[in-house]
């Protein structure tokens, strides 16, 4: 089994990793106490304090709240509400839904037609990092794309509370 | 192959185990998997746990064998999809039908031929036409078990002493399907009957011999005949090395020791596969959409009125991870198919799933329907997962098939970039395509028909911290290979001009796709040639992941009535690559008239010679902010003309300046400035999102949308309740609201 210190998975997380050692990973079994490890790298790298439970990408992450509450989080350190929502609900967004808009992109004929397809950009609200982007056509419910069942994680997965 | 006394014996008994009927022993198969939750009801696995070095070698002699088989097989086939494409694959089954091994290649299959066997058992082919050693059977029927008519299959029966212990499969891509339209997957079929020729789990063969009728029928069946008969022994032959390997290990190990290794590696599989769910992914709900166009109005006058029109395919998958490390798959909301040649059937579907989860959950040899135990999937009735018309057309199901499984790679992705496993992230992947085919006179005077596979090579999308490989993989078959352009030239009449990794094929991220290709083509050396596309004009068919933008869409450019016979004969210049759709390569350099748009679904169109057609391979998607890609990476994309260069400052906020050697060097200073405007430039055209819901209510009250678009949304609510509910909650809309 597998097992790599803190600081490999730090260089792994900022893909300072050489690619024998990257696809030695890949091919390996996997290293069981990964998750704290790689939690532990990415809270390092926060300026706020609050405990992340479960990471939902490079910015984003699931976070308990000093007052017990848990709501996602980026790391610019804008709050999107509780976990359970759909956290681009509380984000900015910007649709490209003409050729003109593809075409700071895209070349012209190599994107969506805009009848059939708009191009949602959703933005951190704090410093405009482009969180996740949307290729649905007009009048599509806004995906919630992951809904984790963190208490079932916790307890019944790592074996630990998560409260 | 048996002797005369074991088929004598065959015919006064059942040929199952001890005495029991195949289609009772699938049956007993189901009842223990049922009762028990475990593989035939093999709750420990003492062959493993006893002498697990023995399990082990009896697993690679299997899978040794497949392989082998496999490699030796393909050098028969005369047809470059499977010589040099590999488009082949050999499984081993269990008497009922349930995969044991399988060789490297079109994962697809490996339960596709399940389904068949499955399908010959339950309506009981063991009392007619008979299962008996040597015989021969073909099936490329996607109701049945196929993903469609092009992928033809051979199953062979493997008998031990009167017991059938077995079946060898073997599948592979033809070049032609004896259709209307020449091509291996027909564009513009609007029913089965259009598909060309479907032999459902067909008997055509005994004694290790395909029945004459049926061979003479081969050649009177499919353009370029030849191709599929040496296919049909590729097969064979493949079925057959796996059949006497599986004999002499029988031979040497005892039936009773393969029956039980055979059922427990079934069962350990199942058993990996759900530690592989624990292992990699978050219990939840994962929801990954996608779309296909399919604008066949531009077909409007050659087609029915009824199928002569643009429609959209709404894929809304849904993965549910249970806290018991359940998979499940659901298409609830799909909508409704259509008279076009792209439904798919659940049969189809799994083998879309097989290619999914051997890439991102069992990524090694281990594979076989212990997975397929473990996965549940749901393809509601009348939509075009599984449509409640048998007669509709699927000879092209993998133009839908492959959008719908992008959602298991961004869902795999999503959970193991939570769990710290970073290295295995991937954005998706792209469209398998353009799809290039034609037919017509070829250039040895006879009727021909081909199907280029460059798409088997498109660009891979972005990992976590590192950018897609250029023209590496399709989804479909991950050991990807463009094939050489002289094989493809011995059997297509078009040549190539030129083949040239395109700039900005590729999605933009911090990491970003692998760039796609564009081959240039010159039909030659033929009076004329109908050629067509398959590709994702319209619609992007994914998405990137954590803000990386998706693929470029291709399109179609196509010139005819060229000059380029003139320009041949006066050693003129000629075109090599497109380059750029604005800045066009070809309008630059050739006369003609030129086909340019993105209707990249269409019936077959008419070129003569010298008459240019162009093939956009995708790109990869981008994954994670533009804004963050080191600045020199995308410098390095300018000189390596992966990135058109207006894009280095109007996405990546890069610049950059041409020296007068022709390299690009960074301004690091300008980068930075140009950067931070960018981000306060999104932030001042951005909007809150719920202001922005409440802007788009007039307009989704009224529907106002593009007629496919809104056709859509009326086929998915009038299939789907739940859908329906869904879209309503999400717009606060009426409950009893309709399009």
């Amino acid at each position: 089994m597998a097992n790599y210190t803190q600081e490999v998975i730090a260089d792994l997380v900022d893909g300072k990793l050489p690619w024998k050692m990257l696809k030695e990973m890949m091919s390996n079994y996997k290293d069981p106490d990964r998750f704290d490890k790689y939690v532990a790298v990415l809270q390092r790298k926060q300026t706020w304090q609050e405990k992340i439970l479960l990471p939902l990408g490079p910015h984003l992450f699931i976070v308990r709240k000093t007052d017990g509450s848990i709501v996602t989080k980026s790391t610019s350190g804008y709050e999107f509400g509780d976990y359970r929502q759909n956290w681009k609900l509380q984000a900015r967004i910007y649709v490209r839904d003409s050729n003109e808009a593809y075409r700071e992109i895209y070349p012209a004929l190599m994107h969506a037609d805009p009848k059939w397809m708009e191009l949602r950009e959703y933005y951190d609200p704090l410093d405009g990092t482009l969180l996740e982007i949307e290729a649905v056509p007009p009048g599509y419910p806004i995906v919630h794309s992951f809904q984790p069942d963190l208490e079932a994680f916790y307890q019944h997965w790592l074996k630990r509370p998560l409260h | 192959m048996g002797n005369l006394k074991e088929v004598d014996a065959l015919l006064s008994k059942p040929i199952g185990e001890n005495g029991k009927s195949v289609s009772q022993m699938l049956a007993d198969s189901n009842r223990l998997m049922e009762e028990t939750g475990h593989y035939c009801g093999v709750t420990e696995l003492t062959l493993k746990t006893n002498d697990p070095i023995h399990y082990e070698k009896l697993w690679s002699r299997l899978r040794g064998a497949l392989v082998g088989a496999r490699e030796t097989a393909l050098n028969i086939s005369a047809s470059p999809i499977v010589r040099e494409i590999g488009e082949l694959c050999f499984a081993l089954y269990t008497a009922e039908g349930d995969s044991i091994t399988l060789s490297t290649g079109i994962m697809a299959h490996v339960h596709t031929m399940s389904e068949a066997i499955k399908h010959m058992v339950r309506v009981n082919y063991e009392d007619d036409p008979g299962i008996r050693p040597g015989d021969i059977f073909v099936n490329n029927d996607p109701q049945l078990g196929d993903v469609h008519n092009a992928d033809v299959m051979e199953l062979i029966p493997i008998f031990w002493e009167g017991e059938l212990i077995g079946w060898a499969g073997g599948v592979s891509h033809e070049i032609d399907v004896g259709a209307p339209q020449p091509a291996a997957v027909p564009v513009g079929t609007m029913s089965r009957f259009e598909d060309g020729w479907i032999l459902s789990c067909q008997k055509v063969g005994a004694n290790d011999k395909l029945f004459a009728d049926y061979e003479r029928r081969c050649y009177t069946a499919v353009r370029l005949p030849f191709y599929w008969v040496l296919d049909e022994k590729c097969r064979i032959s493949g079925c057959q090395i796996i059949r006497d390997a599986v004999r002499s290990l029988v031979a040497e190990e005892g039936i009773d020791t393969y029956k039980r290794f055979t059922r427990e590696v079934i069962e350990d599989t199942r058993q990996a596969f759900v530690n592989r769910v624990r292992e990699f992914m978050i219990p939840g709900v994962y929801q990954y959409p996608s779309f296909m166009d399919v604008p066949h109005s531009i077909d409007k006058g050659r087609m029915p009125d009824h199928a002569a029109i643009d429609s959209m395919m709404h894929c809304p998958l849904e993965i549910r991870v249970g806290v018991d490390a359940s998979f499940e798959l659901d298409l609830e909301g799909a909508n409704k198919g259509g008279h076009h040649a792209f439904n798919c059937t659940p049969s189809g579907l799994q083998g879309g799933l097989w290619v999914s989860i051997t890439q991102m959950l069992i990524p090694n040899e281990k594979v076989n329907d212990g997975a397929y135990l473990a996965t549940k999937f749901n393809t509601p009735l009348g939509t075009w997962s599984n449509p409640d018309n048998i007669y509709a057309s699927n000879t092209f199901s993998w133009m839908f098939l492959i959008p719908c499984f992008t959602g298991v790679f961004l869902a795999v992705s999503q959970a193991v970039s939570a769990r710290g496993y970073v290295e295995e992230v991937v954005a998706g992947y792209p469209f398998a395509g353009n799809v290039a085919q034609g037919g017509g006179p070829n250039h040895y005077g006879q009727e021909g028909s081909w199907c280029n596979f460059d798409m088997s090579s498109c660009g891979t999308s972005a990992g976590y911290v590192r950018d897609g490989e250029a023209s590496a993989a399709a989804m479909w078959n991950p050991e990807g290979d463009m094939g050489d352009v002289e094989a493809w030239e011995l059997l297509e009449p078009p040549l190539y001009l030129g083949r040239r990794l395109r700039p900005s094929s590729a999605g933009m991220g911090k990491h970003r796709g692998g760039a796609g290709f564009e081959s240039i083509r010159m039909i030659y050396n033929t009076p004329h040639q109908v050629m067509l596309h398959a590709a994702n004009g319209h619609v992007f068919h994914g998405n990137g992941l954590f803000g990386g933008y998706p693929a470029s869409t291709p399109y179609r450019h196509s010139v005819k009535n060229t000059d380029m016979k003139q320009r041949i004969a006066e050693g003129l210049p000629y075109p090599v690559c497109d380059r750029d759709s604005e800045n066009s390569e070809i309008e630059a350099n050739i006369q003609g008239e030129h086909i340019k748009d993105k209707y990249c679904i269409h019936l077959p169109d008419l070129h003569k010679e010298h008459d240019l057609y162009v093939s956009h391979i995708s790109g990869g998607h981008g994954l994670g902010d533009v804004l963050e890609r080191d600045a020199a990476m995308v410098v390095q994309d300018l000189n390596d003309d992966l990135l058109l260069e207006r894009f280095a400052n109007s996405a990546y906020g890069v610049i950059a300046q041409c020296d007068a050697d022709g390299e690009w060097r960074l301004d690091e200073q300008a980068t930075k400035l140009r950067r931070a405007e960018i981000r306060q430039e999104r932030l001042a055209r951005s909007q809150p999102v719920a202001e922005w819901l409440k802007q788009q209510q007039p307009r989704v009250k009224k529907g106002e949308y593009f007629s496919p678009v809104r056709d859509m949304y009326q086929s998915s609510m009038s299939l789907s309740k739940p859908w329906a509910d869904k879209y309503r909650r999400f717009w606060g809309l009426p409950d009893d609201w309709m399009l």
